[in-house]
């Protein structure tokens, strides 16, 4: 929790610098390159630009404090605004795609470590190789182009088709369709996350595989697996409720750790898929210079993974009481 | 007094290296892995010579056209050669990836053997700003130095060293804290050898080798996520036959041309495999 404050303290220097040193005069490239020098020099005085830099960074921190994170160039709206209805699309993606990685990825690495150099092993360590090798946006190019167009299986772009009402009360439009009986938005928002979740999991599923085998090979070799083994327990016993439940904490560490690489894949999924998160906003907003919006998402996916790194540091230590000791 | 003994680690780590690299040239994954990149690296250094067409050169009257025994890998949508194209890109690509893991592991080496060795306050400080540089995702972090640096491969290059950074410094971190309680860093310090050769004649060699197998991972990263950035018009910038420009440039002609999509990922990845397989090889041995 200590380290929680140094870390919020950079996060909120790195953001405030980056409006302080882009290219050319920041307040010219907020209102445009037509405004005259009384417009800046207004614009400068309302906004508190005139001041020393320390009085700047310390008025960021408050209005970022009271919710205040500026406003959007393009859409004239609140960043928050904008934040609080992108989020919960890539939120939703990501959560989606992590969800995939673990359900195919805990099985598969504990069958490759099972059957250590078996074919399945060979077929699943390579397969995570090649998943960590390959452009994430290339991958999702190929699906969407082959079960978007090619075979019309799924839905390649959006979140929902035209025409699907669906009151949005989270945002979350698979949780909001199931809140609200929904049946045919839930079917076509989960066609809809299919594609763009598939692309995104190859690298966590990857990561997962590994890092599941690795640990169930260590785990396996210890002596309290032999034990279990010589007095006669099944199989199954050993790998799952002996050998498993020692490798937890290494691969749910791992997985807490994926967030950060979610977040990036999420950037190039979304504008493949035209998947209207956050990853997509700051795309597009960086082409169009609009660098409150750019601010804005930068700082608050820093916040979600510094917090979820401290959830999974939680979670370990709950689940492994020697660390508490620590 | 220092005459014969500096000689004989190094005459021990001599062999020790060379039985690693007999191991490694044993290791079915690493032999794989340098093979592929041997022939990126070939194709990177004679890519005037192996094009068979000018790279920027258009023909428009046969754009996007498929495969065929003149364009082996087809034309892109600007009718492009698509194999020299891929082939000039292996240089950018490399380059791009070798030159933004050298600058990060030389200014995270620093970073970590100064918090490692000297400890206390700067020890704290270092890696508070490493922890808040991980705290962002790379590429995300990557985009916002972007932001500031401005469009094109040199800045991706930056920008990607940057997000690079906290892993070396860690990695040098933990190795300089290792080797600083050894007994010959101990002799060493005690008989009076300066700080900064007991760094260097003896700390850093034992702290190597798992900088070595990252920074062989960090490259096929580095790649990937430059081809990523420039997919997304960030980096490389028409016409620069860059493997990630080329598929974002490409991404519209998909349906009526596949081949111009298909090919330039394929080159990446395996390129990125070559250096993933050569990184997994190094480290088991």
């Amino acid at each position: 929790m200590a380290l929680l404050l140094p870390t919020l303290l950079g996060l909120s220097l790195l953001t405030f610098a980056l409006l302080r040193f882009i290219p050319g005069d920041p307040v010219q490239v907020m209102l445009g390159e037509h405004a005259s020098a009384e417009q800046i020099a207004r614009f400068r005085a309302s906004r508190g630009l005139d001041q020393p830099l320390l009085v700047q960074y310390l008025r960021y921190v408050e209005s970022l404090m009271r919710g205040d994170w500026g406003r959007a160039i393009v859409t004239n709206l609140p960043v928050t605004t904008e934040l609080v209805q992108r989020l919960p699309a890539t939120i939703e993606l990501g959560l989606a795609a992590l969800f995939i990685a673990c359900v195919v990825g805990i099985p598969v690495g504990v069958l490759a470590a099972h059957r250590r150099n078996s074919f399945v092993d060979l077929l699943a360590s390579g397969g995570a190789l090649i998943g960590v090798s390959m452009p994430l946006f290339w991958l999702g190019l190929l699906f969407g182009h082959f079960f978007g167009y090619r075979l019309g299986w799924l839905p390649p772009s959006g979140r929902l088709t035209i025409g699907i009402g669906l009151e949005p009360l989270t945002r979350f439009y698979v949780l909001d369709s199931v809140l609200t009986g929904n049946l045919r938005a839930l079917v076509d928002a989960l066609r809809h996350l299919t594609l763009p979740a598939l692309t995104l999991s190859t690298v966590p599923l990857a990561v997962i595989i590994r890092m599941t085998r690795a640990c169930l090979l260590d785990v396996l070799a210890q002596d309290y697996v032999r034990t279990a083994r010589a007095k006669g327990l099944p199989e199954q016993a050993v790998l799952l409720r002996h050998a498993l439940r020692n490798a937890w904490l290494p691969i749910l560490t791992v997985i807490g750790l994926q967030l950060g690489s979610l977040f990036s894949g999420a950037i190039l999924t979304e504008t493949i898929f035209s998947w209207p998160g956050v990853g997509q906003l700051i795309v597009d907003r960086v082409l169009s210079r609009d660098y409150p919006a750019v601010q804005g998402v930068v700082l608050i996916t820093a916040l979600i993974v510094v917090l979820t790194n401290l959830a999974t540091d939680l979670c370990c230590a709950c689940l492994d009481p020697r660390i508490r000791y620590e | 007094m220092s005459d014969g003994r500096p000689s004989l680690p190094r005459e021990n780590g001599a062999r020790r290296l060379s039985g690693r690299r007999l191991r490694l040239l044993r290791s079915k994954r690493a032999v794989t892995g340098l093979a592929i990149l041997a022939c990126v690296v070939i194709a990177a250094l004679f890519a005037p010579w192996l094009a068979p067409h000018d790279p920027l050169q258009q023909h428009l009257l046969e754009r996007r056209q498929p495969p065929s025994r003149q364009y082996p890998l087809g034309l892109d949508e600007l009718g492009r050669d698509n194999l020299s194209r891929i082939i000039c890109g292996a240089r950018l690509s490399l380059r791009v990836g070798v030159i933004a893991v050298v600058l990060a592991l030389a200014a995270g080496g620093l970073l970590g053997s100064a918090a490692g060795y000297r400890g206390r306050w700067l020890d704290s400080l270092i890696m508070s700003l490493v922890d808040v540089l991980q705290a962002f995702p790379t590429l995300l972090l990557a985009i916002a130095m972007i932001v500031v640096l401005g469009r094109g491969l040199t800045n991706v290059l930056y920008a990607l060293a940057i997000t690079m950074i906290p892993t070396y410094a860690r990695l040098m971190r933990i190795g300089v804290l290792a080797a600083k309680e050894r007994d010959y860093v101990l002799a060493a310090r005690a008989i009076g050898v300066s700080p900064g050769r007991l760094l260097r004649r003896h700390i850093l060699p034992a702290c190597l080798i798992p900088l070595q197998v990252q920074a062989t991972l960090g490259v096929g990263t580095a790649i990937l996520e430059a081809a990523g950035l420039s997919f997304l018009g960030l980096g490389a910038q028409p016409p620069t036959p860059e493997w990630g420009a080329m598929l974002g440039q490409g991404r519209g002609a998909i349906f009526a041309a596949p081949h111009i999509v298909l090919f330039p990922g394929l080159a990446i990845m395996f390129t990125v495999l070559g250096f993933n397989l050569l990184g997994d090889g190094l480290r088991d041995t």
